[in-house]
């Protein structure tokens, strides 16, 4: 599902080059869910924008559901976005002037559905995330987890091939956390493919496996901090 | 996307009132200036008579000869003619329809007794004025060539006359008392007024057409004064109505109906032959000078949109630039103010394309919004104008409804065209930027 070999992300000024991912290599298959744990400033969030193909990288080769995304234009880019990926923000990113409706329609819209389409998607995902009576609710009328509920919600209308998360409790209270993380492990039980950014390793155990990340770079959690690249690629597992 | 780009248009211009206040009061300020002369301009600058325009001419010939100063036409051609060129002119039958005129007035002593005598403004003309100028008939028509020929006591009545004198009903064949003498009605017109009066600019250019009209030859045999612009050089002037009919001065209009160019340059090869004649008879002493120029010439050589309009104009739509100016730099404010959202957009799928679509959709409500406030305020700014200039000046101060869509694509486009830039910096967010700073 997502095939990530080599991948370098730099940051260039005129004097200085800074990688936020070097070597990076990591292998997703269709139905895991994974967990990417590492301290701040590791780089898991450029993992998430590049696999998001929120941002284009250096080098290396990134395949994502089998096409190569390298050399993609912008058009290209947003389309196979919208089609194949869910995004789920720490900060939920709901458009604050739209109602729960609205901000599910936003990804149906780019993606052409007609009216009854979007209706019926809209729907279910609101459905599925037990927000069925929210739909005409604004985001500041709903608490933190309902919130992030509707983000879920957004994410999945759409059908995506996988779903990126992005630190999905951080906002949240523990209880709130707790009902989130359970619709994820729900979403992995139905078939959804999920890779998750934390730093909490309480949250990383209730993935399927962990990748961890330190400077950039994939390190084996077993073995201690050493380079695990070529290994991640050749079992499809950190 | 159109549909849902503009309601989500009209939501994000709700979200912040006081900037969306702002940026279309400056957009409705602005068109409101501009609009306000632009207005004005047109209907001064505007074709009286669509569609004959390039086929009459106003014809001039230098009677004077060279007196240094004598007027101030680029051309140094007089802009009337004399009374002798005027019978010279219409003798020699050289155009299509031909017709000299000139302004009169008269004093019209109604057969009611219940209404006092009145003054109306008036004109002496030929027969073939009707169907040149194409002017409109209510009842009758125009008095006939022989008419001319015979200076018949008839006249031709404005709608406005008729109305006052017999209610509007059918006229023809009464007869009405024009300073003293009865006149028999031929016609009664329609409401007739075009703007501006080209056929005679010389004074109330855009003043209303004329009451009454009788035959040219009929007005002089009358005695029918000139109310018009009359000009003499040094030594044309002589005493006495007859007089005046034998001297230089210059108080005739006079034009040709030329169809094609080729009647034109025929016509402007008779009348320099008529020049050279009036050399070869000892009346001109100076090289042949004549020219003849259609409407829309005459009026730019005649200068009859002042000069101060046009800089006007050109201030007003400077204040647009500025007032433009000034949105864009509201728009690039709330465009940035909104990138967190523009992010997520593009996360969810977006490309430029569609959140540059989005943007500049918002650029135009707000046009559309500052060009319906920019109406309002040209409305007012035509009022003020109306309070300040003349009546007959004062008509030019009405807002059509080509005026009113002149408006609102003015300040749709202007303003999408202000919000291209900001347009341009919201497509290039880069969602991974905003919203790893969340």
């Amino acid at each position: 599902m997502l095939k990530m070999t080599h991948l370098a992300k730099a940051y260039r000024t005129e004097v200085v080059e800074t990688f936020a991912l070097r070597d990076f290599s990591i292998h997703v298959k269709e139905g895991e869910f994974v967990a990417v744990t590492g301290p701040s400033g590791s780089g898991k969030t450029t993992f998430l924008t590049i696999a998001g193909l929120l941002e284009e990288f250096s080098g290396g080769e990134y395949q994502l559901d089998g096409a190569n995304v390298r050399g993609l234009n912008d058009n290209q880019r947003s389309k196979l976005r919208n089609e194949k990926i869910g995004f789920i923000f720490q900060a939920f990113n709901l458009i604050a002037d739209l109602n729960v409706q609205d901000n599910i329609d936003v990804p149906l819209r780019y993606r052409g559905f007609n009216a009854a389409e979007r209706r019926r998607r809209i729907q279910e995902a609101l459905g599925r995330v037990g927000l069925s009576a929210r739909g005409r609710h604004y985001p500041a009328e709903l608490s933190g987890g309902q919130q992030q509920r509707v983000a879920i919600a957004r994410a999945l209308a759409g059908s995506p091939r996988l779903l990126l998360a992005d630190e999905p409790t951080g906002n949240l209270d523990t209880q709130m956390a707790r009902g989130v993380m359970d619709l994820l492990e729900e979403l992995h039980r139905d078939g959804a493919t999920i890779v998750m950014v934390t730093h909490d390793p309480e949250l990383a155990i209730r993935a399927q496996r962990e990748v961890h990340i330190v400077d950039g770079q994939v390190v084996d959690l077993a073995a201690g901090p050493r380079l695990v690249a070529a290994a991640n690629l050749a079992n499809g597992a950190a | 996307m159109f549909s849902y780009y503009f309601t989500l248009a009209v939501r994000s211009l709700k979200r912040n009132i006081v900037l969306t206040v702002l940026m279309i009061a400056a957009v409705g300020v602005g068109i409101g200036a501009s609009m306000t002369t632009l207005t004005v301009f047109r209907a001064m600058a505007s074709d009286p008579i669509p569609g004959k325009s390039r086929q009459l001419f106003a014809v001039q010939i230098d009677n004077w000869g060279p007196q240094p100063g004598r007027n101030s036409l680029p051309d140094k051609l007089q802009p009337q003619i004399s009374y002798s060129d005027a019978l010279g002119f219409m003798n020699g039958h050289a155009g299509y329809r031909q017709a000299a005129m000139f302004g009169t007035g008269f004093a019209v002593t109604p057969e009611n007794a219940e209404l006092h005598p009145f003054q109306v403004s008036g004109r002496a003309t030929f027969a073939d004025f009707f169907a040149m100028f194409s002017v409109p008939f209510r009842f009758g028509g125009p008095w006939s060539a022989a008419d001319d020929g015979d200076k018949a006591d008839v006249v031709v009545v404005g709608s406005s006359l008729n109305d006052k004198l017999f209610g509007g009903a059918n006229s023809v064949g009464k007869t009405i008392n024009l300073d003293n003498h009865n006149y028999r009605i031929v016609g009664v017109l329609e409401k007739w007024q075009p703007e501006p009066r080209f056929y005679d600019v010389n004074t109330n250019k855009f003043g209303e057409s004329e009451k009454a009209f009788i035959p040219f030859t009929s007005a002089i045999q009358n005695q029918q004064p000139n109310w018009g612009n009359n000009s003499c050089n040094s030594d044309s002037r002589q005493e006495g109505y007859e007089g005046h009919l034998h001297s230089e001065c210059i108080w005739i209009q006079y034009w040709a109906e030329l169809p094609t160019a080729a009647d034109a340059t025929k016509y402007r090869n008779w009348l320099s032959n008529y020049s050279e004649e009036q050399k070869r008879i000892g009346r001109f002493h100076w090289p042949t000078h004549t020219d003849i120029k259609n409407v829309r010439e005459w009026l730019a050589y005649r200068q009859v949109v002042d000069d101060n309009v046009r800089v006007m104009v050109v201030v007003s739509f400077s204040f647009l630039v500025v007032c433009l100016l000034n949105a864009m730099g509201l728009m690039l404010a709330k465009v940035m103010g909104r990138a967190a959202d523009i992010g997520v957009r593009r996360a969810l799928g977006a490309n430029r394309g569609a959140i540059f679509a989005q943007c500049l959709i918002e650029a135009g409500v707000v046009g559309l919004a500052g060009g319906l406030v920019g109406l309002g305020l040209t409305s007012l700014g035509l009022l003020g104008l109306r309070s300040l200039l003349s009546e007959s000046a004062g008509r030019l101060t009405y807002f059509s409804a080509s005026d009113v869509s002149i408006a609102v694509l003015l300040a749709v486009g202007a303003t999408t065209l202000a919000g291209l830039y900001p347009t341009w910096r919201a497509a290039q967010v880069q969602p991974a930027w905003q919203l790893k700073a969340q």
